[in-house]
């Protein structure tokens, strides 16, 4: 094991403990002072009390980083920008408050438009700055030049390329209220590099000119009555909450609700944490790798208490089958999404914390024992398709088993940030998560390298919490070189590398639908172990360790638990042919849930 | 499918077309004719769109525009309470025989010549698409040589004007 000088950990220390000191924001209301662009941006920042940006300076941002050397504002100097953005994600979605992240033009700019695509899918509060070329040069393919506004409209909430310096620091403002309030997204700004050197004046508070930005936060009381009487009426409801729940900092209400009611409560991959796993309600992740019983409850449901989820074809399948008896109570915080897939029988536009709140209200007590039919069905289907998993016959490390104890072992209080594929559904599966914010992952683009920097970003925003990435072997590939950036910054991340060779997932498709044809999914790791992720993390300036047997995962990760001064990375070499179960194969109904390979559950005793 | 003539109050702001025409590109619709043009409020631009779609996808697609930040209304016109437009400037052969029978048909669609070559004459007409496929009709056969057509446009009758909105909240 090699660890990096103690010098290098006692500057990035000093620096943090520096920032910390220095958080109190300055005077909020400033009297126009005269300022460059870049200055004003800085300013703008500091006054919306910015901690934190991730990012990597370039020509056209430059003038930014001069004015940004001297500012509270703490930078961290990130490898590679996807990093930058995917990192400011999970700050975002640990702290609940803007991630911010910054690049040059062209390259650069570039480079982010995968992490704001994610944060777009998955609704994250995300402002990304980056440098454009002078705006004369805009338009003829000048050096490091792309229209990053245009390659960013469809994936934005909103972006700026700003005209005028003048204008900088209200369209910051605007960008950091977009990207946070209503439905959360990643805002853009393009500022030209002629604007930066702007001389300008800076003031502060700024008036929001958005005349057509308006969302709306309180529900129509008719449809929260509507709704009230649909699920007094009900016989087998289900909550059925996604995301919004979170973003809406709705879990203690949705608790309210749930023991109010007695209804059962499924959580889908976005929202994993909304409702504590220990919760005898809750039946845990519906969809293609739900839970029988939560994909069940929402099949054979009379009403789905819909609370800031999308009907992604991931939780349905195939549609036109999916809840096929069930009303819809569709609450969401955008207009758009309600009736995009399902329609919805009462439409409810509005945060979700006010609408549990209003429904609460609205419904009143006298629930007591109403749906005792409806937990026969399902505790019974729950006691006979429990979650679990085979052991490999080959005696290799089962994953799902080190995903377990790892959940275990770290609990409930710290935070997971998973990569995509299987030890993706494996950690949604097998770690219970009891609070919000604690579960991080990229759910709508399936953003394969994700977890690495979300970690990062998630242990800057909780300094005091425990951060474990559970990456696997190929998305561990994708963007390890951000443990070069932990390790220098003093951001003590953890690594499970759930090493089984393969794009797992990939391969466990190629195993059910192309008769075992594993077209380049072998990735080596386990072939000639190249890399060798241990002298990798090593490299990285991180401890490196290596568990291959199920006797040694315990004492690993409480080893790998000790470290908290420098990021540790946990090669935990496991079978390649483990596979994700319960599994509705893509485009089929949720009906065909097989709950292991060839075993289709019994839903119904008339089918028995 | 039905086609629907929506009028959408933007802010009058650089890039704000690309962003409603890429979004109906982006979730499958199409865009069967489009105009747009500043109203009485400089801050305020209009665009008009006939979009072919049924119901329940039409209701998508003003949702998604809703959530551009510079859309700032939305109206469906329905073709019934509002008075449609659209402009069509023809080049059409017209030598000295045939002259008079195209001026005919001119007079009889209420058009008017805007420029006059030796063998050809140039008509520009205002009206509903079935008024002005009328008039194409009638002069196809003398031969058109060119023609160019604006997108829709439409107001509604009556004195209600959608601009006058408080949901606007434009300066006035």
């Amino acid at each position: 094991m090699t660890r990096p000088s103690p010098e290098t950990l006692a500057h990035a220390l000093e620096k943090q403990r520096a920032a910390a000191a220095a958080t109190k924001p300055a005077a909020v209301d400033t009297a126009p002072v005269s300022v460059t662009g870049a200055q004003s941006l800085v300013k703008s920042l500091e006054a919306l009390e910015v901690e934190v940006i991730f990012g990597i300076p370039g020509g056209a941002v430059l003038p930014a980083y001069d004015p940004l050397f001297d500012s509270k504002v703490r930078h961290i100097l990130v490898r590679h920008e996807q990093g930058a953005g995917h990192a400011a994600t999970g700050y975002a979605q640990a702290s609940g408050k803007v991630g911010v992240c910054m690049a040059t033009s062209g390259p650069g700019a570039t480079n982010l438009v995968t992490p704001i695509a994610d944060a777009y899918m998955d609704s994250v509060a995300m402002v990304a700055i980056t440098g454009q070329v002078a705006s004369a040069s805009i338009g003829t393919d000048a050096f490091q030049e792309a229209d990053i506004q245009g390659i960013t409209l469809p994936v934005t909430k909103h972006n700026f390329l700003v005209r005028s310096a003048a204008d900088i620091p209200r369209t910051i403002a605007e960008a950091f209220h977009l990207a946070s309030t209503g439905r959360p997204g990643p805002v853009l700004v393009d500022i030209p590099k002629d604007i930066l050197q702007a001389q300008t004046t800076f003031s502060w508070p700024v008036t929001l000119d958005l005349p057509g930005y308006r969302p709306t936060l309180h529900p129509h009381g008719k449809q929260i009555r509507e709704a009230a009487r649909l699920i007094q009426a009900s016989k087998r409801p289900v909550l059925y909450v996604g995301g919004g729940v979170l973003k809406a900092h709705a879990t203690e209400v949705l608790r309210k609700l749930a023991e109010l009611t007695g209804i059962p409560v499924v959580t889908t991959l976005m929202a994993r944490g909304a409702f504590p796993d220990s919760h005898p309600q809750h039946l845990g992740m519906p969809g293609m790798h739900g839970t029988v019983p939560a994909v069940y409850a929402l099949q054979r449901s009379d009403l789905l208490i819909t609370l800031g989820a999308r009907f992604d074809d991931r939780v349905t399948g195939k549609l036109d089958t999916f809840a096929p008896d069930a009303h819809v109570i569709h609450a969401d915080i955008d207009p758009a999404e309600i009736g995009k897939n399902r329609h919805a029988d009462v439409p409810i536009v509005g945060d979700a914390k006010h609408v549990i709140e209003e429904l609460i209200t609205t419904l009143g007590p006298s629930f007591e024992g109403r749906y005792a039919d409806w937990w026969q069905t399902l505790n019974d289907l729950r006691a006979r398709y429990p979650m679990g998993w085979e052991d490999p016959v080959d005696g290799t490390l089962a994953p799902q088993y080190v995903i377990q104890r790892l959940g275990a072992i770290a609990g409930p209080d710290a935070i997971y940030c998973a990569g995509v594929g299987q030890h993706q559904m494996w950690a949604s599966q097998f770690i219970k998560y009891e609070n919000p914010a604690t579960w991080l992952n990229s759910g709508g683009l399936g953003t394969m390298g994700y977890a690495v920097p979300a970690a990062m970003g998630a242990k800057v925003a909780k300094p005091g919490t425990t951060v474990w990435a559970i990456d696997g072997d190929g998305c561990f590939q994708m963007t390890n070189q951000e443990l070069a950036t932990c390790a220098l910054e003093g951001i003590p991340i953890k690594v499970a590398v759930i090493n089984n060779g393969n794009l797992g997932m990939v391969r466990q498709w190629q195993t059910l639908f192309y008769n075992e044809r594993y077209s380049n999914t072998d990735l080596g790791t386990h072939k000639h172990r190249i890399p060798d992720f241990v002298k990798l993390a090593e490299a990285l300036g991180c401890v490196g360790m290596r568990c291959e047997s199920t006797a040694d995962v315990d004492a690993t990760i409480k080893a790998a638990m000790e470290i908290n001064d420098m990021p540790v990375v946990v090669d935990f070499v496991v079978g390649k042919d483990a596979m994700v179960w319960p599994m509705v194969a893509a485009g089929t109904s949720n009906d065909e849930i097989m709950f292991a390979r060839g075993v289709r559950p019994v839903f119904d005793e008339d089918e028995l | 499918m039905a086609k629907h003539t929506l009028s959408v109050l933007v802010e009058n702001k650089p890039g704000v077309l690309a962003r409603v025409a890429g979004l109906f590109s982006r979730r499958g619709f199409n865009i069967d004719s489009l105009a747009v043009g500043e109203t009485e409020h400089p801050e305020v631009s209009r665009i008009t769109v006939v979009v072919n779609a049924e119901d329940q996808p039409l209701e998508q697609v003003t949702k998604q525009l809703n959530k551009l930040v510079n859309v700032l209304k939305i109206v469906e016109l329905e073709p019934a309470v509002s008075v449609q437009r659209e402009l069509l400037l023809v080049k059409v052969r017209a030598d000295r025989p045939l002259r008079s029978q195209v001026l005919e048909t001119v007079a009889l669609f209420r058009a008017r010549v805007v420029d006059v070559a030796p063998d050809a004459l140039t008509i520009e007409a205002t009206g509903t698409a079935e008024k002005l496929d009328a008039l194409l009709r009638d002069l196809e056969p003398y031969g058109i040589k060119e023609m160019v057509q604006s997108g829709l446009v439409a107001i509604g009758r009556g004195s209600r004007a959608i601009t006058a909105s408080p949901a606007l909240r434009v300066a006035a």
